[in-house]
């Protein structure tokens, strides 16, 4: 086409036409330069106190002995506040104080602790922004994804759980549902209002009590949670907050008047606490590490896959469970499969977590960072093919990984078989459906995974055959509170979420 | 997934120079269009002169001019007039052609409808395609159509470009709508467009059939080096609107495509929204509609 004749007013700059067709070159897209995005910073201001104890009996305390740790923004490397380092002292206090609750909290009219529950999901969603800006200030997401995610699903999951509460008959029929006790629960740092909400809920609908420990990177939504609780007028004790490193999570696992233990983290922390916990009589449930299969067939609406795949690995920069970290494609598409990858991650914008147009935020430690680096140390010394997003300059300070993807990978590649916990994606392949399942269900893990096809039989062929505890047809990464969420195999056991979640906080005896 | 990515786009948040950006490649990119069947010369004389100076006191409230739009849409019985008034501007005159907005007349008579277009001083031509003939599954037959009004593009004196419309609200399907899309692109040349609708039906233009054939011209860019312009036309109102499709064109083609040689909206009110969020971006008040001139 020819540009606009002489005499017409002069429009936005032109983008200059230096495309590779016209060069010679083979077809491709560029998405560097023109119309950029000014930056859109999140404005909301949060309070943050320069320290903040422990929750415990209603009222925010110090450490006996204390001590305090730093928490930092990994988008900066710099400390937002000091938090109470919990230890045995503070933790026997917590569960001293939910021992005491424990009765109140379960002899009131079950509609009076649902409506409780009701008030702390309402409160989350007038807090919401505040709760958001906070966690992606302490744990590196997006604000896109904290705002639209993380803060609506744990207000989602309070408000399910509220139901619950004078229900319990109904989800066990013929049974007479009773409370376990004091539940000490233990939370990782990916989605940590999200873990603490799956954690709490159940077990207050059903008439718990609890002592939570928040991940030592990212206490500060957790205690913004004890806050709300406090405002709301919980009873004191219901709800227990100590913060602190592995430490305070041993003490809580160990404690001897704790009557069930919910951990979720990793493999290897889950098995020394399941061994620890053996012959206690404490309940256990432990949602585990993952290295999740997404299957792409050839029959599948491909730019459809590709959203899901992208959304598989690089929501939440992969720190997710769950995230679909090997991509299994079909022989037969794989070279259209890299390059509409390839496409797709050059749009993904990787930056600043509270600016509200960035996709990819920082990675929550230079712990992680560093593990993720390992890994693509070793992807490369195998000499896999690592394609990274070349999209802007990433930050000089604070914990930044570029979203990438891995081709050349076998299955008995270290990067193909570990958790990487990362923005780090595994491209395989298969040729039968029969080699895609033998495939996939290769892993210690069982937690997730991913089919695409629009062929209606296979799905469900497929799907059955798959050992996960949860597989997304067309899909991935959904989550709802009325659907039950857990692992096989080294990805632990017990559900969250639904009606199956509620038997892990229930005695049913 | 495509209704979820389609909606992810509208998250972006496009603010100060970004938004004044946008907004302006908008209006470069837009085809001024008044398709009724009461249309009046006058009603097109009037849409011709916004189309070339959407604001004639811009530069005393912006700083700059406003660039114009990218065409004028009009029935074929009006291109002599929107001939006469946009003739060396720079803006072009877009003629809808072959029995529109229906497709359900015969070939000859819609070719000749788009014979007549062209002879009288259309620049682009915007054609529907035989849905009758689509929808009960006669593919080759919508092909070869769309082929022979290629034909007869190619063979006036000027460079006539072509724009299929799909009127996707009548084929209901993402489906049908790629299918559509896949069989139009290979019918024309390079540098015409696909269109989602005619207007007429609802609904017209969406996020998600956008997002469709926006993926289906990548596909034959990145496949066959064929490069194919979009239109998204009816029901986009607000600027607001426009700064979203553009997000979905920015973060699904890339760069080239943020042109009006290959991305067009099809809109009849559009254009005042979008002066509006200009003067509100500079001065910070909102003007009121009988601030601009009717077009």
């Amino acid at each position: 086409m020819t540009t606009m004749q002489e005499g017409a007013v002069g429009g936005p700059e032109r983008v200059a036409r230096t495309s590779a067709a016209g060069a010679g070159g083979s077809p491709a897209l560029e998405f560097a330069s023109a119309w950029g995005y000014a930056p859109a910073p999140e404005t909301t201001r949060v309070e943050i106190a320069p320290s903040i104890g422990h929750f415990i009996d209603g009222a925010f305390v110090e450490s006996a002995s204390g001590r305090l740790m730093d928490t930092l923004n990994p988008a900066s490397g710099k400390a937002l506040c000091q938090f109470a380092r919990g230890d045995a002292g503070d933790i026997d206090r917590a569960v001293a104080a939910a021992r005491r609750a424990q009765p109140v909290w379960a002899g009131l009219p079950a509609r009076e602790r649902g409506k409780y529950l009701y008030r702390i999901a309402r409160r989350m969603q007038e807090r919401a922004r505040e709760l958001a800006v906070l966690e992606s200030m302490d744990n590196g997401k997006p604000i896109r994804e904290s705002r639209d995610v993380d803060i609506p699903l744990a207000a989602a999951h309070f408000f399910y759980h509220a139901g619950w509460a004078d229900k319990l008959g109904y989800a066990y029929p013929g049974g007479s549902p009773k409370p376990i006790g004091v539940c000490g629960q233990i939370i990782p740092w990916n989605f940590p209002l999200l873990m603490a909400a799956w954690k709490l809920a159940p077990a207050l609908a059903c008439g718990n009590t609890c002592v939570l420990k928040p991940a030592e990177t990212t206490p500060l939504t957790a205690l913004r949670l004890a806050e709300i609780c406090a405002e709301i007028g919980l009873p004191d004790g219901v709800v227990n907050v100590v913060t602190g490193d592995g430490e305070a999570g041993a003490a809580l696992v160990e404690h001897r008047g704790v009557d069930k233990i919910a951990f979720t983290g990793s493999t290897e922390v889950g098995k020394r606490i399941a061994s620890s916990l053996a012959g206690s009589g404490k309940r256990l449930t432990l949602e585990l590490g993952g290295k999740s299969p997404n299957i792409v067939f050839e029959d599948a609406s491909l730019d459809q896959a590709i959203e899901g795949v992208v959304a598989g690995i690089y929501f939440n920069q992969g720190h997710v469970c769950c995230a679909g970290s090997r991509l299994f494609v079909q022989e037969s598409i794989h070279d259209r499969v890299v390059e509409k990858l390839r496409v797709r991650l050059a749009s993904l914008r990787v930056g600043d977590p509270l600016d509200k147009n960035t996709d990819v935020g920082a990675i929550n430690s230079a712990t992680q960072l560093e593990t993720i680096t390992r890994y693509l140390d070793a992807a490369r010394s195998d000499g896999l093919g690592v394609h990274e997003a070349k999209s802007d300059e990433l930050p000089a300070d604070g914990y930044w990984c570029r979203p990438c993807f891995l081709t050349g990978a076998q299955p008995s590649h270290t990067v193909a078989r570990e958790e990487i916990f990362g923005p780090v994606l595994s491209v395989l392949t298969f040729r039968t459906p029969d080699e895609a399942i033998a495939r996939a269900n290769n892993t210690p893990y069982g937690l997730a995974a991913g089919v695409w096809t629009d062929k209606g039989g296979k799905i469900f062929e497929i799907a059955g055959q798959l050992k996960a505890g949860v597989v997304w047809l067309n899909t991935y990464n959904r989550f709802d509170p009325a659907s039950p969420f857990g692992g096989y195999k080294e990805s632990g056991f017990g559900r969250e979420g639904g009606v199956h979640g509620l038997r892990a906080y229930l005695d049913l005896s | 997934m495509a209704d979820a990515r389609a909606a992810s786009f509208a998250t972006r948040s496009i603010k100060t120079t970004a938004k004044r950006a946008g907004l302006r490649l908008a209006m470069s990119m837009m085809d001024l269009t008044t398709l009724e069947g009461k249309d009046s010369p006058e009603k097109v004389r009037s849409l011709c002169a916004k189309a070339i100076r959407p604001m004639p006191d811009d530069e005393a409230l912006l700083g700059e001019r406003v660039p114009s739009v990218a065409a004028v849409c009009v029935y074929p019985a009006m291109v002599p007039v929107a001939r006469e008034r946009l003739d060396g501007t720079g803006v072009r005159v877009a003629s809808v052609a072959t029995g529109f907005p229906s497709g359900q007349y015969p070939i000859d008579v819609r070719l000749r409808d788009t014979e007549r277009a062209i002879a009288d001083g259309a620049d682009e031509i915007d054609m529907v395609i035989h849905r009758g003939a689509f929808l009960a599954g006669r593919y080759d037959e919508v092909a070869e159509e769309i082929r022979e009004v290629a034909q007869v593009c190619d063979e006036g004196a000027r460079e006539v470009h072509l724009k299929v419309i799909l009127e996707t609200g009548e084929l209901v399907t993402y489906d049908n709508v790629r299918r559509a899309s896949d069989l139009a692109i290979e019918s024309i040349r390079p540098g015409d467009f696909i269109k989602t609708s005619t207007g007429k039906v609802s609904p017209a233009a969406t996020m998600g059939v956008t997002l469709v054939m926006l993926e289906a011209i990548r596909d034959a860019w990145l496949g066959a080096g064929k490069r194919i312009g979009m239109k998204p036309a009816g029901g986009i109102r607000s600027a607001k609107q426009s700064l979203h499709y553009l997000v979905m064109v920015k973060e699904t083609l890339g760069d080239e495509w943020l042109t009006p040689e290959l991305f067009r909206f099809g809109a009849s009110s559009l254009g005042d929204d979008v002066l509006r969020q200009l003067v509100k971006l500079e001065t910070g008040r909102y003007p009121a509609m009988h601030d601009f001139g009717q077009a």
